[in-house]
């Protein structure tokens, strides 16, 4: 019964809990969100995917009526955020990237708070803990204080809290940033079972390639304020047309590799040749024998790195080197004299 | 009924914060608990004032003292709260900002007059004699000056992004408003450039009316004294819900 629910739950047609018409912020002359326009299903796990001041954490910020967009609005469970900001509070969960539990109080403490916040009725209010903080496996450490906690447990406990007053969706601000790898794969298994038990419709923003891919139904790629690309996943890396092949090779002959029409995209960069190939697997030898003496070979499936790439000329990682949001906002001061 | 049991969530934390963190107790009672013993012991030695021993007439003054610091440097609190995202969770709550001005404010006010109280018991070391009124009024004095005073800590937190900042801000505040509160000295005799600002700085109400309660000596009638101080304590509780209503 389950099984069926969760997939009328996914199905593609149901009604949109979020959307945004034209969502716009300016920070100044920096335009930090523009005009975006989304369409998030019920149910789902939808991924803000992009680099450090991309915009994401502002889109959030507004959906959650943290702060005002410069132009456009936004319906979020029905009620448009600039209107009827109580309504839409009411109705959200929200996770941010710092904590947000007070240290010197217990966990049960904690959620007790943000249960009399959010108005959770006083005769559901203990069995409603309880049951969050089974569902992050926290119930053993409850009554311990959230300063013995370790970094997984802290974020485990913002999920529950985040949870507690049975919002219909969960915003989760970069939900595994700064946390060792096994620890962010526990992180995404609890976040899993948050949409399978409680069928909440969550909303992340990562810069993690391998969280949006993982975890996201659907993934929008958000770079510079705008939405670049949205889709699944596996439909994304559809995009790219085939495998990538990366050979390390001195003196490559790349106009016969050109020819080949199995081949979608020829790279060159210093010492590398980076191939699109469709079925790589099948004519691997073939390109081989054509391009020249090749030192090593590595083949893989393209990736949501791949991706990004292919949409903004940039890899995540390029964007973060040259700064963030805040680096990005003294720029635009800078430059405006 | 959301916008009360938010408040009561507000104050427990508040209060719970408090009660673990004895440190903050002991920290708070210390410098008063000096000024009293140290100062008032020591001058008091060779100093009486129209018959009353130096080191009892100074002490409704440590008392005003211990309200006085403790519940202007409670907004420091806030500046905190605000460097983890404790306090934008308390934001996107659906409370309305009195509301969470006036929890943080009454958490502010309990953790004041639980040190006020415990230096009012103090008093009995140094041979004040009580009756029940005179606690009850001594109390109601620390309360209604706690709470303007909590409310300038909040408005000041709520503006200030740095904890160094605050201090630096506060320390500007709160000594002028002690000294010149005569809580060390009477202020019938002051010279007249002192005695205007003396006049001018509500706390010296909160001093004055407690002297009167305590000692029976003030300068002005205890009714004028807490008229004077609940109109402070008006003003400051509208700045307070005024400047957290604006805060993004």
């Amino acid at each position: 019964m389950n099984q069926l629910t969760i997939e009328t739950h996914r199905h593609p047609l149901s009604e949109p809990v979020i959307e945004t018409f034209d969502l716009t912020k300016n920070f100044g002359r920096l335009v930090a969100v523009d005009h975006v326009n989304l369409s998030i299903r019920e149910g789902e796990i939808f991924g803000l995917l992009g680099p450090n001041g991309a915009g994401k954490t502002t889109t959030l910020s507004m959906l959650a009526t943290l702060l005002k967009p410069t132009d456009g609005t936004a319906k979020v469970n029905g009620h448009d955020i600039l209107r009827n900001s109580d309504a839409v509070r009411r109705s959200i969960g929200i996770v941010f990237q710092d904590p947000s539990s007070d240290d010197i109080l217990t966990g049960r403490e904690n959620l007790y708070l943000h249960a009399l916040m959010y108005g959770v009725e006083n005769s559901v209010r203990e069995l409603r803990i309880r049951e969050v903080l089974r569902l992050v496996d926290l119930e053993d450490r409850a009554n311990g204080q959230v300063k013995t906690y370790s970094g997984g447990m802290r974020r485990r406990l913002e999920l529950a809290r985040g949870l507690l007053h049975r919002p219909k969706i969960l915003f989760l601000d970069e939900p595994t940033l700064g946390l060792d790898p096994q620890t962010r794969e526990h992180i995404w298994q609890y976040i899993r079972r948050l949409v399978d038990q409680e069928r909440v419709t969550i909303i992340i923003t990562t810069h993690y390639m391998d969280e949006a891919e993982h975890l996201c139904d659907r993934v929008a790629i958000i770079d510079d304020g705008k939405i670049v690309a949205l889709d699944t996943p596996e439909r994304l890396k559809q995009i790219i047309g085939g495998d990538i092949v990366r050979l390390r090779i001195r003196n490559p002959r790349l106009s016969p590799i050109k020819e080949l029409a199995y081949v979608v995209k020829v790279e060159q960069t210093d010492g590398f040749v980076l191939l699109t190939v469709k079925d790589s697997s099948v004519h691997l030898q073939e390109i081989l024998s054509l391009v020249g003496n090749v030192d090593s070979v590595e083949l893989r499936t393209p990736t949501l790195n791949d991706v990004f790439l292919h949409y903004t000329g940039h890899e995540i990682r390029e964007a973060e080197a040259e700064g963030g949001f805040f680096e990005r906002t003294a720029r635009a001061r800078s430059n405006r004299k | 009924m959301t916008e009360l049991e938010g408040l009561y969530a507000l104050w427990y934390r508040e209060f719970k914060v408090f009660l673990r963190e004895k440190s903050r107790i002991v920290s708070s009672l210390f410098t008063p608990l000096l000024w009293v013993v140290v100062f008032g012991g020591g001058l008091g030695s060779s100093v009486s004032l129209g018959g009353t021993n130096y080191q009892v007439f100074i002490f409704p003054g440590i008392l005003t003292m211990t309200i006085l610091f403790s519940s202007i440097f409670f907004g420091l609190y806030i500046v905190w709260d605000k460097r983890i995202d404790f306090f934008k969770e308390v934001l996107v709550a659906p409370l309305s900002r009195l509301t969470i001005f006036a929890g943080k404010m009454l958490g502010g006010c309990t953790d004041a007059l639980i040190q006020g109280a415990l230096m009012l018991a103090f008093g009995v070391v140094l041979g004040v004699s009580y009756t029940l009124e005179t606690v009850a009024a001594a109390m109601m004095f620390m309360l209604v000056l706690a709470s303007a005073t909590v409310s300038i800590g909040l408005v000041i937190g709520s503006r200030m992004e740095s904890p160094e900042g605050f201090n630096l801000i506060v320390s500007f505040l709160v000594f002028p408003l002690f000294f010149l509160s005569g809580a060390l000295f009477p202020i019938s005799n002051l010279p007249s450039w002192l005695g205007i600002f003396t006049v001018l700085n509500p706390v010296t109400y909160a001093v004055d009316g407690m002297r009167g309660v305590m000692l029976g000596t003030s300068a002005f009638s205890v009714i004028l004294d807490f008229g004077v101080l609940l109109a402070f304590s008006a003003g400051m509780l509208v700045i307070g819900s005024i400047a957290f209503s604006r805060m993004k």
